[in-house]
């Protein structure tokens, strides 16, 4: 039977609800010896995992939906809220199942909570994903291809699948098939936001995380297709990328109420895992070294990422200019060091362009959208105004 | 974070390796304001992971913005600094340190003795242990205009430094860092010169490891933080693999050895302590905008740090690195990996738990700053995880680095007060159990 977006929107908001991570949690239960490993924003080489024939599971905290008690006692106020509420789903049984973790080198947030979860956790397999800021080849891309061969070596010995060339090549195709399908899934909402509402993209999006690569594929091509055919309203709402929310995740409402108030989001850096390589990554040379190749040449700019040249808001600019938006919204999570620290460098460049912008910040608890609506009406109105004049 | 203060906070002190201390600061800011006028090239960096033997073999001169922040800090410049960078439009979430430099460079870039300072050539982004270094430096290119060399450091997840990780850091020391050096000043690399400068690094670590482990001694002649950052000053800027350095080395450990023969306690600002009630190990980086009024709040109580591992963010001299003038592109690269925010929150643990067993301290105290998730994010557990492995009692406190809107002096004073009579309870009940159990 053909579903509707509301019917896939209904299943993605189970899946973006739940904390006990039931797709893959039955997935282990059906076959002994299945292993789950986790990974934290912003990236993971989920290919590797999928070859040594674990299930990837993306951990992006809890949003607003699970009280965190015990997750508080391990973060000072002035850290941003995603660990705490990673640690409290490890603390509350929640992530019982879970084999191993992967702490890619984000921030020192993250990285230090590969060690808190050493601590927390010491029975479970804890790596931390070290990734390169050399973006040379012959140094970087070798470093890179080394640290990945050593995962795979590592994960090999947890779930007992060794990585070949073929299992590596496979999985790199499943995922450039799902990146294909997630790119596809931006450019129908780029081109037709009122058939395709970032609210609803999001979930869809955000439910790659926690299925498998092939289903998720699948769920994207689904929604594309009923989105296309969907009738829904014009849209009269101002067109923005938003920026910064590119590890800890704001809450589904406070996408809504962005949308709510005016703006058609066309562009964000939300969920960067499923995007992250500008090219599909093949596995020419053999599947280590396609990787390689593709992290250090076809990364997608961000925050976290070393720019080895001057102008980081350029990139910004280039996003605002293919999406054709209007503006820009600047949502980043309090205490978020690279968001907020990048923030100044893109806003100086968008300044020199005149392009207009706003910002915000948020936890992903946060429980008050009104000041948030306000501000992102406003905003919308004057870019409406800006572009009338 | 970054140590290193000149005398002039502890103007009652009169050893002569102070004074020397304060010449040999003196001396680099001179050097780095003269700069210009010389015709020498300034390469801004950092202290964790700096390479200062290697800019020196260019001939070139470093210039340290978290030095610049901390002692804009000392002289209560630094929170109109900031006022200055959050009116630019920097976030009031993010480390001082860098908002502090921002607002000095808009007010001038005088530095400490009043002069001028440079410009840099160049940004060697030694990205050891700390990810604001990256966008830190990301905003000064922009800020300046110059270029920018990357160093990538990788971190010691796994609690080791493997040979790829090595082998990592050295290629891009060969084949970046250098060739950007030799590009800046025009002088060709000279693998000898940089041997001989690590031959006196070494030379210098042997002293300061001797002057760390003087604390061991009862009473402790040195305070091994509040007074550290002034030991550190030379080795962690300038000064490493100088003949200067090394004398001044030689110097602060006879002066220690004199002091451990006498038994007398550390010197302070308050004069030299007399008892020393409680020993401490102290975790974190201090408060620099009231750092003498900091530093009293623990002398007032009879304490004395022992050890700390702020001290330790330019090098881990007494877990037994030296720099190695037989291998010397792969001790730096190994000096780098080594810092002590480059290590993983166990090994800090154990570092941490090992420190207040060898220097039979009293309990351990963490001052947690705003500013620097590299320290503080996991400082709760790693508290939970000391007190487990060595029974003994752990504080914490909460302060900033540079920005004074975050001392708060009572709340802070009362936290101490409290947290050192729990050790004392802690400790006479130890003894009543002994006697009993005697
Ligand atoms: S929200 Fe920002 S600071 Fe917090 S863990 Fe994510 S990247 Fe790091
Ligand atoms: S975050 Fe910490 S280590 Fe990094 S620059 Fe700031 S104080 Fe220094």
């Amino acid at each position: 039977m053909t579903r509707t977006t509301d019917d896939i929107v209904a299943e993605c908001e189970t899946l973006y609800y739940d904390v006990d991570f039931a797709p893959a949690r039955n997935w282990k239960a059906e076959a002994a010896g299945r292993k789950v490993v986790g990974f934290l924003p912003v990236f993971a080489p989920r290919e590797v995992v999928h070859a040594a024939g674990a299930f990837p599971l993306g951990v992006i905290g809890a949003g607003d939906w699970l009280e965190v008690i015990r997750g508080d006692a391990y973060y000072q106020s002035y850290l941003c809220h995603i660990p705490r509420s990673v640690v409290e789903l490890a603390v509350s049984g929640h992530m019982d199942f879970v084999d191993g973790m992967l702490f890619p080198s984000t921030c020192d947030v993250i990285r230090n909570l590969s060690g808190v979860w050493q601590m927390l956790r010491p029975e479970t397999f804890v790596r931390y994903v070290d990734v390169p800021q050399n973006f040379d080849l012959e140094i970087g891309g070798r470093f890179w291809e080394g640290e990945l061969r050593t995962l795979a070596r590592d994960l090999s010995g947890l779930t007992g699948v060794e990585v070949t060339d073929a299992r590596l090549a496979e999985s790199i195709r499943l995922y450039d098939e799902n990146r294909r399908a997630v790119d596809d899934l931006y450019a129908l909402r780029r081109d037709e936001p009122a058939k395709a509402p970032t609210s609803e993209v999001y979930l869809v999006l955000r439910a790659g995380n926690v299925l498998h690569v092939e289903t998720h594929t699948k769920l994207c091509r689904e929604y594309i297709a009923a989105a296309k055919v969907s009738v829904r309203p014009k849209l009269d709402s101002s067109r923005v990328v938003v920026v910064g929310a590119f590890c800890e995740q704001p809450p589904l409402g406070l996408i809504k109420t962005i949308e709510r108030s005016g703006c058609s989001v066309v562009d964000d850096d939300f969920i960067l895992v499923s995007r992250w390589y500008t090219k599909p990554v093949g596995s020419e040379g053999g599947g280590f070294q396609a990787l390689a190749r593709a992290f250090v040449r076809n990364s997608i700019p961000t925050a976290t990422m070393y720019s080895f040249r001057a102008g980081r808001g350029q990139a910004v600019i280039e996003r605002v200019r293919a999406a054709r938006a209007d503006g820009v919204i600047f949502a980043a999570p309090s205490f978020c060091t690279p968001a907020l620290l990048d923030q100044p460098m893109l806003t100086d460049a968008l300044d020199k362009a005149g392009i207009p912008y706003t910002a915000f910040k948020y936890a992903e608890n946060t429980g008050q959208f009104q000041p948030i609506r306000e501000q992102t009406g406003t905003f919308a109105d004057s870019m409406k105004l800006w572009s009338v004049a | 974070m970054t140590p290193t203060a000149s005398a002039d906070a502890m103007p009652s002190l009169k050893d002569d390796s102070m004074l020397r201390q304060k010449e040999l600061i003196g001396s680099y800011y001179k050097r780095l304001a003269d700069a210009p006028k010389t015709n020498t090239k300034t390469v801004a960096t950092f202290v964790p992971g700096n390479l200062t033997e290697l800019i020196s073999c260019f001939g070139t001169v470093p210039i340290l913005p978290e030095i610049n922040a901390l002692q804009s800090g000392m002289r209560k410049l630094s929170g109109n600094y900031i006022a200055e960078a959050e009116r630019q439009g920097h976030s009031e979430d993010v480390c001082t340190y860098v908002k502090c430099d921002i607002g000095m460079s808009e007010a001038g870039n005088i530095g400490p003795t009043g002069e001028k300072l440079p410009n840099p050539d160049l940004l060697l982004l030694s990205y050891t242990g700390c990810f604001t270094f990256m966008k830190w430096f990301e905003l000064l290119r922009e800020r300046y205009g110059c270029p920018s060399t990357m160093l990538h450091v990788p971190y010691q997840g796994r609690g080791e430094i493997t040979p790829e990780m090595k082998r990592y850091v050295v290629e891009q020391l060969e084949r970046v860092v250098i060739p950007d050096l030799e590009k800046l000043s025009g002088a060709r690399f000279d693998i000898d010169l940089l041997r001989e400068k690590l031959a006196l690094s070494a030379k210098a670590e042997d002293d300061l490891v001797y002057v760390w482990e003087s604390a061991k001694n009862r009473p402790s002649p040195i305070d091994g933080y509040f007074g550290g950052v002034y030991y550190i000053g030379p080795i962690f800027t300038a000064f490493r693999g100088s003949q200067e350095g090394c004398d001044y080395y030689a110097m602060l450990r006879r002066e220690i050895e004199e002091r451990v023969r006498e038994k007398r306690g550390p010197m302070t600002p308050e004069g030299e302590m007399t008892t020393e009630k409680f020993r401490l190990v102290v975790e974190g980086p201090p408060n620099w905008t009231s750092f003498r009024e900091f530093w009293k709040m623990f002398t007032d109580e009879g304490a004395v740090v022992v050890a700390s591992t702020y001290t330790k963010v330019g090098g881990l001299y007494d877990r037994g690195f030296r720099h190695d003038p037989k291998d010397p592109l792969g001790s730096l690269a190994e000096y780098c990996m080594g810092c002590y925010t480059n290590l993983s929150l166990p090994e800090r643990v154990k570092f941490i738990a090992k420190y207040v067993e060898d220097y039979q301290a009293d309990g351990f105290l963490i001052n947690s700053v705003k500013s620097c998730a590299s320290f503080s994010a996991g400082q709760l557990p790693i508290l939970r995880e000391v007190e487990r492995l060595t029974g003994r009692t752990g504080g914490f406190i909460e302060s900033d680095l540079v920005d004074p809107r975050y001392f708060s002096a009572a709340n802070i004073k009362n936290r101490i007060e409290s947290y050192l009579q729990m050790v004392e309870q802690k400790r006479t009940a130890c003894v009543n159990v002994a006697g009993v159990g005697a």
